[in-house]
């Protein structure tokens, strides 16, 4: 990571501790700046919603036919974004990769953002929210929708703890040494590092309960995404009828992770300028395991298109043809060409691999991460078994409204906020795993 | 609503009441037709009272108590011993859509969404066109239900699936399951609504915005031992119901066998290999009473 290896332990953690720290008492002008506009973006998304609440589901353009719409695919995309943190802080941790280490912490971050962006986003679709606690009441273990909730909170509660918990040693550090931070930093530092005084033995419980977690967090990461995908494939509908969706949908969710990573170290880097630790050489891992996550989802891709495009059965036959030459053609091979194959040729060459081509690869890769979760959604349901008559024109189609849209870049925002709020608080980059020999030697080993 | 207090009393008087001059039965409560063609005040009712007196009452005097549905607790319950099924004969079917105006009529639709859709199908190019009344199926192992999350829509012992909207926290995953696409939503608020009605899942009456609804075979009929309205309003006699459990269908003029009509016509049901098992079956159009013609301009189709 850093460069010089020569200079001691002692300067070296001095360093860490110094270049780590500093984000978080820098004046943030230009930092203000983008909070209020991420703020009005939010403001227009709950006007919308208000709107919603006011005159129903019918200020959104969906109907009985498409009766699911940009909110349950914004919903799977959250979904999916939220394992990068499984991904960093227990995929690449139990295999040992080092390399990963300045991620944890931002990918933890990203996680709960976006368990928190899904849960929004899904009550939001709700035709009753003032219903919601019907799902407790009256809730019956049978339906899909309960095994989401449940496996969704559960993520939910076991990030906030791999977060919490890899903190504890960086706050005590901010309580220590961060000066000229407001009354309230203080007191937050203060009570969120209940008293840690960085002994071994403290490092060594630390550790073995967040090697615990990482363990823990897998199969909930996975569980999470394939329960999602099971509110699909538990249905008839052409194109979720379907056994190949759950790892479909896991894997998919991995690759938008690593994107989602890539673009926040860029910036994060740039903005807290912290070339030093976020190197080149992290961004030419993160590249590869991109290209082998994406060269994963491309498999599952072709396995989820080839049979029905093979066999072209009835309404499944149609909705390929929608999908691949009829309305949604464009679409569907943007997303599959720029989305896809672009990121698995492109950063496969060395040179691919360098931030600012990552970056753009990267933001190609999620933008093609959200419609393809649009093309999941919304095509299937337009190919029923029987055929859609006697019902209003607009039922055919589906273009969403301003209001699904401002509530849809409003919940991107509401999640930038999140990670942006954190950040000013929270050191980036965990600075005690980033030290030399504070941790005891045999979990070094 | 000014008789609302006295309707119970009333109700239970009239229940008691055997020469009742009118002849409708199975009505509770249900007397007079209306004041309109009753001017002749001369006309008298024999009514047996509460202390076993009969009295005249004058026919204008009397009005119809409406049935009151089941609340929603009770409506989870079927009518003991019942399993109801649908016949549609698609060889009478001509797209009159007097079914879907009566079912309109009375579950208080708006005819942009109807629970019953009248579909124009056509299984290959050379095949015949053909009509096809579409409900709500009443599957056996229903979609809908296994998908719910709160119950809000069940299966009942007499084979009815209803919704209770006052649970329903529209989630719409009952839609996206239901393969027959039988469910429409309320997206926005519904309108013409008697809001005075009690809400029960029977009626599906008053509806409310942000839930599901849906076909419900008008479970408030037959605990009246009646028919639904769709099968009476079908000029053609296209429409069969009646009791699986006691064999018989009928479509409001002639009552047969449901198993006799079933292998007489060859009775099919649709998508049978999804395992819904519907209780809705049709009978293939063949020797048609219509020649098949196309819908007129206008009609949504």
């Amino acid at each position: 990571m850093i460069k010089n290896e020569n200079i001691s332990d002692e300067q070296f953690n001095q360093k860490v501790e110094k270049d780590l720290l500093a984000h978080l008492t820098v004046n943030q002008k230009r930092n203000n700046i983008f909070i209020f506009l991420l703020i009005a973006i939010v403001l227009v998304g709950m006007f919308a919603y208000y709107r919603q609440i006011r005159y129903g589901l019918i200020v959104t353009s969906m109907r009985d036919y498409t009766s699911w719409g940009v909110y349950i695919s914004n919903f799977v995309f959250f979904v999916a974004i939220s394992l990068v943190g499984s991904l960093i802080s227990s995929m690449l941790k139990l295999s040992k990769a080092t390399w990963s280490t300045p991620l944890t912490r931002i990918s933890e971050i990203i996680a709960i953002a976006a368990i928190f962006c899904a849960s929004i986003i899904i009550i939001v679709d709700m035709g009753r929210p003032d219903r919601f606690l019907n799902v407790v009441i009256y809730g019956r273990i049978q339906s899909p929708i309960l095994w989401d909730v449940m496996i969704i909170s559960t993520y939910l509660v076991i990030s906030i703890l791999l977060l919490y918990l890899s903190l504890i040693p960086d706050l005590a550090l901010c309580r220590d040494k961060l000066t000229g931070v407001s009354g309230v930093r203080k007191w937050f530092y203060r009570v969120f590092s209940v008293n840690w005084k960085g002994s071994p033995e403290q490092y060594k419980i630390l550790h073995s309960i967040i090697a615990m977690l990482s363990i823990v967090v897998l199969p909930i990461a996975f569980a999470i995404h394939t329960v999602t995908s099971w509110l699909f494939s538990t249905t008839w509908r052409p194109g979720w009828d379907s056994t190949n969706l759950g790892p479909y949908f896991v894997s998919g969710a991995l690759m938008a992770g690593a994107a989602v990573i890539i673009v926040a170290m860029y910036f994060i880097r740039n903005v807290y300028n912290l070339k030093e630790y976020l190197t080149d050489k992290v961004f030419d891992h993160m590249g590869k395991l991109l290209v082998l996550l994406s060269l994963i989802y491309l498999y599952f891709n072709i396995n989820e298109y080839l049979g029905p495009a093979f066999k072209m059965v009835g309404v499944e036959g149609e909705h390929i043809i929608e999908l691949f030459v009829g309305k949604y053609a464009g679409m569907y091979w943007a997303v599959q060409i720029l989305g896809l194959i672009l990121p698995i040729v492109i950063l496969s060459f060395a040179w691919g691999r360098k931030p600012l081509p990552m970056l753009i690869i990267s933001m190609l890769a999620l933008l093609g991460a959200w419609f393809k979760r649009f093309l999941i959604v919304i095509p299937s349901l337009q190919h029923p078994y029987l055929p859609i008559q006697d019902v209003d024109e607009s039922y055919r189609h589906y273009i969403p409204t301003w209001e699904e849209w401002a509530i849809t870049f409003a919940s991107f925002a509401a999640c930038l906020l999140i990670i942006t709020f954190l950040l000013r608080v929270l050191p980036a980059i965990p600075i005690w795993e980033m030290k030399r020999g504070v941790e005891p030697k045999s979990q070094e080993a | 609503m000014a008789n609302k207090k006295n309707k119970h009393s009333r109700r239970q008087f009239f229940s008691k009441t055997v020469p009742v001059a009118i002849g409708t039965i199975g009505g509770v409560g249900l007397v007079a037709q209306s004041c309109q063609q009753a001017n002749n005040d001369e006309e008298k009712i024999s009514l047996l009272s509460a202390d076993g007196q009969l009295v005249e009452v004058n026919k204008s005097a009397l009005t119809k108590v409406p049935y009151k549905p089941v609340p929603p607790d009770e409506a989870r319950k079927g009518i003991p011993g019942k399993h109801f099924v649908m016949v549609v004969d698609l060889a009478r079917c001509r797209n009159a859509r007097k079914c879907v105006k009566s079912c309109d009529h009375h579950h208080q639709l708006t005819p942009d969404r109807p629970f019953i859709k009248v579909l124009r199908m056509q299984d290959n190019k050379t095949s015949a066109p053909y009509w096809m009344p579409k409900k709500c199926f009443h599957c056996d192992n229903p979609p809908c239900v296994k998908v719910c999350p709160v119950g809000a829509t069940y299966k009942r012992s007499d084979g009815l699936v209803l919704i209770d909207n006052e649970r329903c926290i529209g989630c719409r995953f009952c839609m996206a399951a239901c393969p027959y696409s039988a469910r429409v939503f309320n997206w926005g608020e519904p309108k013409h609504q008697d809001g005075d009605r009690p809400y029960s899942p029977e009626t599906s009456i008053p509806s409310q915005v942000g839930t599901v609804e849906k076909c419900d075979f008008c479970p408030d009929m037959l605990r009246q031992n009646k028919v639904p309205h769709c099968i009476t309003a079908c000029p053609n006699g296209a429409l069969y119901f009646g009791d699986r459990n006691a064999d018989s269908v009928t479509n409001g003029s002639e009552t047969v066998r449901l198993s006799t009509l079933l292998k007489d016509k060859a009775g099919y049901r649709y998508h049978e290999e999804l395992g819904t098992e519907p209780n809705v079956y049709y009978l293939p159009p063949v020797d048609r009473s219509f020649p098949f013609k196309e819908a007129p301009e206008g009609q949504p189709s």
